[in-house]
């Protein structure tokens, strides 16, 4: 029996054509927490993998039964084979490690001594592994060094990455900005001046009110923390310009044609309202868009059946056969929760009738092994959907 | 039944020692809807409970059908019994700048802060300096006492930052305690600690019946344990009651329901007759989806053991139609408190 979608009117997002086109080199899966996120860009590296493409799929804080369910013990800063793939493409499949990827990128961009003192610093430890919000510069830092590797040695040509669940998923856009006008800004040379021991000449050098900020500063934060931080930021001063060009380079490869955005939601008024914000943002900056997955929609088996028509039928049947009338109650059920579904996806439609969607029906269960997840991919890349020779 | 003379429970909620109460829970499952349900039903009888928000998505806003929330105690709505909502959607730019001068009276260095590039370090640059400040804004809350040392606030909920962040955005004040040995900082950052951490703390978390949230749930409940963090109870939200009765869900899973009463029974409804394409795709269909139906309440059933397993106290909302709206915000809120959760 083929599997109803939402009767909606908007273009067919066809993934299958984006993950078959050897140009697309990086997809970025994005959009808010519990819609299924982590699975879509799992499924898809599966399905692009199955298809030939060598992918390595980056995930962030994925389940641990979607580890399993690749075969693989645990998921960690190291890019794993995934055995099973069909085919004469490969797939390998990562967790992003925080702490890890920003280690690397002190130890790549300073001399070991420097490295050290970076490292051992507390300020340093709380900022690269406690601190929420590092995650999504650090995704964007990890995409870039598997992108830089890809170029090298070939490995992998096509890179699709999940983004933190969170609206924040999308602050890595502005970090060239925020890295700029934190640089640029005087605050870190205040910072760092104890450090360069500038002493006293500080406050010609700063002007007025610096006075009154190096009094809040300590008051604040107290002697010893400024000590601390002034020392982290001392040492990472010549790596923070690194780091801005690296986000420059980030930003623009994210812009590259060979980059597809897919914004993955659920049909549900939330979801699709971040939907909405995350397709906006991504038009602002105009980051190539290849559309939305709507992911878990309710089916019915027999859309010609309305809620209406299977109420009255089920009040006619009840005394005679109450096992149909609750059939028909359950079925009426489904009809409305379709509608309810069809006529959000709709009003997100209204605001964006140009953003293409592809639509995976709910399953009953979740991805429990290889299997299950290729039938995700399946649904996502539409191989169930009836060609027109079929129609 | 409990005893009426418990003195956990002097009013029959199971809650009522705890001001702070932070609604957490996987993406998706209802979070926001619980926080605002849960901060109806503390204000039912003539209580003031602060809602506050703290992702900046304004969520409130949406769910109370008001304009997008300032930074300023705003009252949103009223309860049964004369209680009032009230919403707070923070903003960490604002709540820094506050912090300043109610600690150190220095909201003037303000400006100077911002031209200098600091409040954005502090508040995008540095991003958990930014929980630093909210969960702090949060505990400001709960301690605050007018001129009468009364609080203004009998209650204060926080629609609080998804499960998977939950512990890592309550215990950021403990990372803060390891940066600064001494001075005012690791004062706020200890006190703010010892209110979170204290019986008048609970971290509520909400799932759905489903594989992944009820495991993020289980994890959640783990981590917050590991950190010393009062977990609260278990809100399982959206829920629908089986469609069919017990005997007929065991038939449906293995597809033995008597196809030809069924058929039958479609027949007489003037549905199609069962020899008719009509009648027999119907039939068909009807079958399908009490299959699925019914392996949908097997995995609910297998769900809802594993929340029981954890001995906290679980909460139950059925599944709204047609979306959350202001009317059944009050429904859902009445659920809570019928359930003693408020």
């Amino acid at each position: 029996m083929s599997q109803t979608p939402l009767e909606i009117n908007a273009p067919v997002l066809d993934l299958n054509s984006v993950i078959a086109d050897p140009d697309t080199r990086i997809i970025v899966c994005c959009g808010a927490g519990g819609v299924g996120k982590t699975t879509t860009a799992a499924a898809l590296a599966l399905v692009a993998a199955d298809q030939g493409r060598r992918v390595c799929v980056l995930t962030i804080d994925p389940a641990r039964r979607l580890a399993q369910a690749m075969g693989l013990t645990e998921l960690d800063n190291t890019p794993r084979a995934v055995q099973g793939v069909t085919g004469t493409g490969t797939l390998d499949a990562m967790m992003l490690d925080m702490k890890r990827t920003f280690d690397e990128v002190v130890e790549s961009h300073s001399d070991p001594e420097r490295a050290q003192q970076i490292l051992e610093n507390p300020f340093y430890q709380a900022l690269s592994s406690s601190f929420a919000g590092t995650q999504e510069y650090m995704a964007m830092e990890k995409l870039s060094q598997l992108r830089a590797q890809a170029d090298a040695d070939g490995r992998w040509d096509l890179i699709i990455v999940d983004t933190p669940p969170s609206r924040s998923a999308l602050d890595f856009l502005d970090a060239p900005e925020r890295l700029g006008s934190f640089l640029d800004g005087r605050f870190i040379r205040v910072l760092t001046a104890p450090a360069r021991g500038a002493g006293r000449g500080i406050g010609r050098l700063l002007g007025a009110g610096f006075g009154l900020f190096a009094n809040v500063l300590t008051k604040i934060l107290g002697a010893q923390l400024l000590t601390d931080l002034g020392s982290f930021v001392a040492a990472v001063d010549t790596m923070f310009g690194g780091f801005r060009e690296r986000a420059v380079a980030t930003y623009e490869l994210l812009k590259d044609p060979g980059t597809s955005f897919v914004v993955v939601a659920a049909p549900e008024r939330d979801a699709l309202r971040e939907a909405s914000f995350f397709v906006e943002r991504l038009d602002d900056d105009q980051m190539p868009l290849a559309g939305l997955v709507l992911n878990r929609v309710a089916q019915t088996r027999m859309r010609d059946l309305s809620a209406a028509e299977a109420t009255v039928a089920a009040d006619h049947v009840a005394q005679t056969s109450p096992a149909t009338a609750s059939l028909l109650r359950l079925h009426a059920q489904r009809q409305r929760s379709v509608g309810d579904q069809e006529r959000l996806a709709q009003r997100f439609i209204g605001a964006h009738p140009s953003v293409a969607i592809a639509q995976v029906i709910a399953l009953p269960e979740d991805v429990h092994d290889l299997n299950g997840l290729r039938q995700v991919g399946e649904l996502l890349v539409g191989a169930d959907r009836p060609t027109s020779e079929e129609n | 039944m409990p005893d009426p003379d418990d003195a956990t429970t002097p009013d029959g909620n199971d809650w009522s020692e705890v001001m702070l109460h932070v609604v957490s829970g996987k993406g998706g499952t209802g979070k926001t809807t619980v926080a605002a349900a849960l901060a109806l039903a503390l204000a039912h009888g003539g209580k003031r409970v602060m809602l506050m928000e703290v992702e900046g998505r304004q969520g409130l806003a949406q769910l109370f059908d008001t304009p997008p929330l300032p930074y300023e105690e705003t009252k949103l709505t009223v309860a049964p019994g004369g209680g009032e909502v009230w919403g707070l959607a923070v903003d960490p730019e604002e709540a820094l700048l506050e912090y300043l001068e109610m600690f150190y009276n220095l909201r003037r260095a303000g400006s100077v802060l911002r031209r200098m590039g600091a409040i954005d370090f502090v508040t995008t640059v540095a991003p958990g300096l930014r929980d630093v400040l909210l969960t702090g804004k949060a505990v400001e809350l709960v301690r605050r006492k007018d001129k009468d040392s009364k609080s203004p606030y009998d209650a204060v909920v926080v629609d609080a930052p998804p499960t998977g962040r939950i512990t890592r955005f309550l215990n950021v004040n403990t990372e803060i305690a390891g940066l600064a040995k001494v001075g005012p900082v690791r004062n706020q950052a200890d006190s703010v600690m010892n209110v979170l951490r204290s019986p008048h703390t609970a971290v509520h978390l909400t799932t759905l019946l489903e594989e992944m949230p009820v495991q993020e749930t289980i994890d959640g409940v783990a981590e917050l344990h590991d950190a010393a963090l009062p977990v609260g109870g278990i809100v399982v939200t959206m829920t629908r009651p089986p469609q069919l009765s017990d005997e007929d869900l065991e038939l449906a899973l293995v597809d033995n329901l008597p196809r030809s009463t069924i058929a039958a029974a479609v027949a007489s409804a003037g549905l199609g007759s069962a020899r008719s394409k009509q009648g027999r795709g119907i039939t068909d269909a009807l079958l399908t989806e009490a299959h699925d139906h019914a392996t949908r309440v097997r995995l609910e059933t297998t769900e809802r053991d594993r929340i029981n397993q954890l001995g906290r106290p679980v909460y139950e909302l059925s599944f709204v139609p047609g979306g959350i709206d202001l009317a059944a915000l009050y429904d859902l809120a009445e659920s809570l408190r019928q359930q003693h959760m408020a």
